[in-house]
């Protein structure tokens, strides 16, 4: 009895926080791929350089509110993860697809803005740099879809009352 | 600067340094003493005491000596005197302490000038964050890196202004001791990212354009210093600000009582 009340009260809280769901994963997502850039290409790889000389200005500009802005997401993004569980409102399949939506989104501005664009830095230097460009972009864009398909397929449970709204 | 400068100011700022120690430790014995009021956190005692070292350390004795010739060993100053003290000093809570040492009147005196349009406009964030910032810029994108070498009030004005822009930014983001100039999380937010920002850009800066007299060696290594170190300090301001944010939206009812249908 308590069992099925309580899945029925989760399934409530998940629909009203359905939007600072989805944002929350989009948060940490983007902020997640920031983190993993800065410590594998970065610090450990030594791929990309803190600062190559083909750098225009509105590149660094743009390098610099990026990398402000991804602390505070990843930060804001899981204390929003905190509030959804003590709120029983964790939605696991809408919070991935956000999650993988904001990587994949961060990801393609990075490799295709910052790096061509504004050429803050290249993936990695002295090596043919197409094939590296090529696997960073098109796993941008296989996650977006992937998010976009995982957010969809959210809001049909929701609708259609299936999933993690089977109980309700 | 020469050693009778050095010895200048390692009197000026070892002795304030030793005075705020002295006031704020007296402060908490003499009220602590007081059978009403609640005891004073052992943690904002040592929170203060080791922000005021930290700072002293960065400005007085060998340290301050070798960052006047080294541009790395004066970036962790930077970082120490105008980042990780001021947050330090302002989770220590030294205006509430004030306020509950002084008597009424006085202290309605104080809280009257802390609601004064003057205090409301230094510790507005964006006029500390420009303060803050745009002095960093100043100091580092002109002469005055170097004059600083030469001038001896110029040193102590820049070393006194980078503690206290560091510390106006801090309490302007972070509400620790009482505000009575307020401004949403979210307003908050977008100021210290476009700050923090600002701050990563100059380290970029200093990193491609070293400062006047600065090697290049010591200028990357220094920007990288700021840069990483910058972030690092600025990652417990988030987590504060953001933990503030959670405890304020606290769900006021118990979670179940919130489903429609029971």
């Amino acid at each position: 009895m308590t069992t099925i009340h309580n899945t029925q009260v989760q399934s409530n809280n998940r629909g009203t926080f359905a939007r600072r769901n989805l944002w929350s994963g989009i948060l940490f997502g983007l902020g997640f791929v920031a983190f993993l850039d800065e410590t594998l290409f970065h610090q450990l790889l030594h791929w990309h350089k803190f600062y190559d000389k083909s750098t225009v200005a509105v590149g660094l500009i743009s390098d610099g509110l990026f990398h402000a802005f991804s602390w505070f997401a990843t930060v804001g993004g899981l204390f929003l993860v905190a509030d959804l569980r003590r709120r029983d409102a964790l939605w696991h399949k809408m919070w991935w697809g956000g999650k993988l939506l904001g990587a994949g989104a961060f990801q393609l501005y990075d490799g295709i803005i910052q790096h061509k664009v504004m050429r803050i830095h290249q993936i990695r230097y002295n090596v043919d740099i197409l094939p590296y460009d090529l696997v960073w972009n098109i796993s941008a864009a296989v996650m977006i879809m992937a998010g976009i398909g995982l957010i969809a397929s959210a809001k049909r449970d929701k609708r259609e009352g299936k999933g993690a709204f089977s109980n309700a | 600067m020469h050693d009778a400068h050095f010895l200048l100011t390692d009197l000026l700022f070892g002795f304030s340094a030793l005075l705020a120690i002295g006031l704020y430790i007296g402060a908490v014995l003499l009220t602590n003493g007081r059978g009403r009021l609640r005891k004073w956190p052992l943690h904002r005692s040592f929170s203060f005491v080791a922000g005021v070292l930290l700072a002293v350390m960065a400005v007085v004795g060998p340290f301050a000596r070798l960052s006047h010739d080294d541009f790395t060993t004066h970036m962790a100053g930077h970082l120490l005197l105008g980042m990780l003290a001021p947050l330090l000093i302002a989770l220590a809570a030294p205006m509430t302490l004030l306020l509950r040492t002084l008597n009424v009147r006085l202290a309605r005196k104080l809280s009257r000038l802390l609601q004064s349009s003057f205090v409301g406009f230094f510790t507005h964030p964006i006029v500390a964050s420009i303060l803050n910032i745009g002095g960093l810029w100043l100091l580092y994108t002109t002469g005055l890196y170097s004059a600083m070498h030469t001038n001896i009030w110029l040193h102590i004005v820049i070393h006194i202004h980078v503690f206290l822009a560091g510390y106006l930014f801090t309490i302007s983001l972070i509400y620790i001791d009482p505000v009575f100039h307020r401004f949403s999380f979210t307003y908050r937010t977008v100021v210290f990212i476009v700050a923090l920002a600002g701050h990563g850009i100059l380290s970029k800066f200093i990193y491609a354009y070293p400062p006047a007299g600065v090697p290049v060696e010591q200028a990357r290594t220094g920007a990288m210093l700021m840069y990483y170190g910058g972030d690092a300090v600025d990652l417990l301001l988030i987590f504060i600000l953001f933990k503030h944010w959670y405890q304020s939206v606290r769900p006021r009812k118990l979670v179940l009582g919130v489903g429609k249908t029971v």
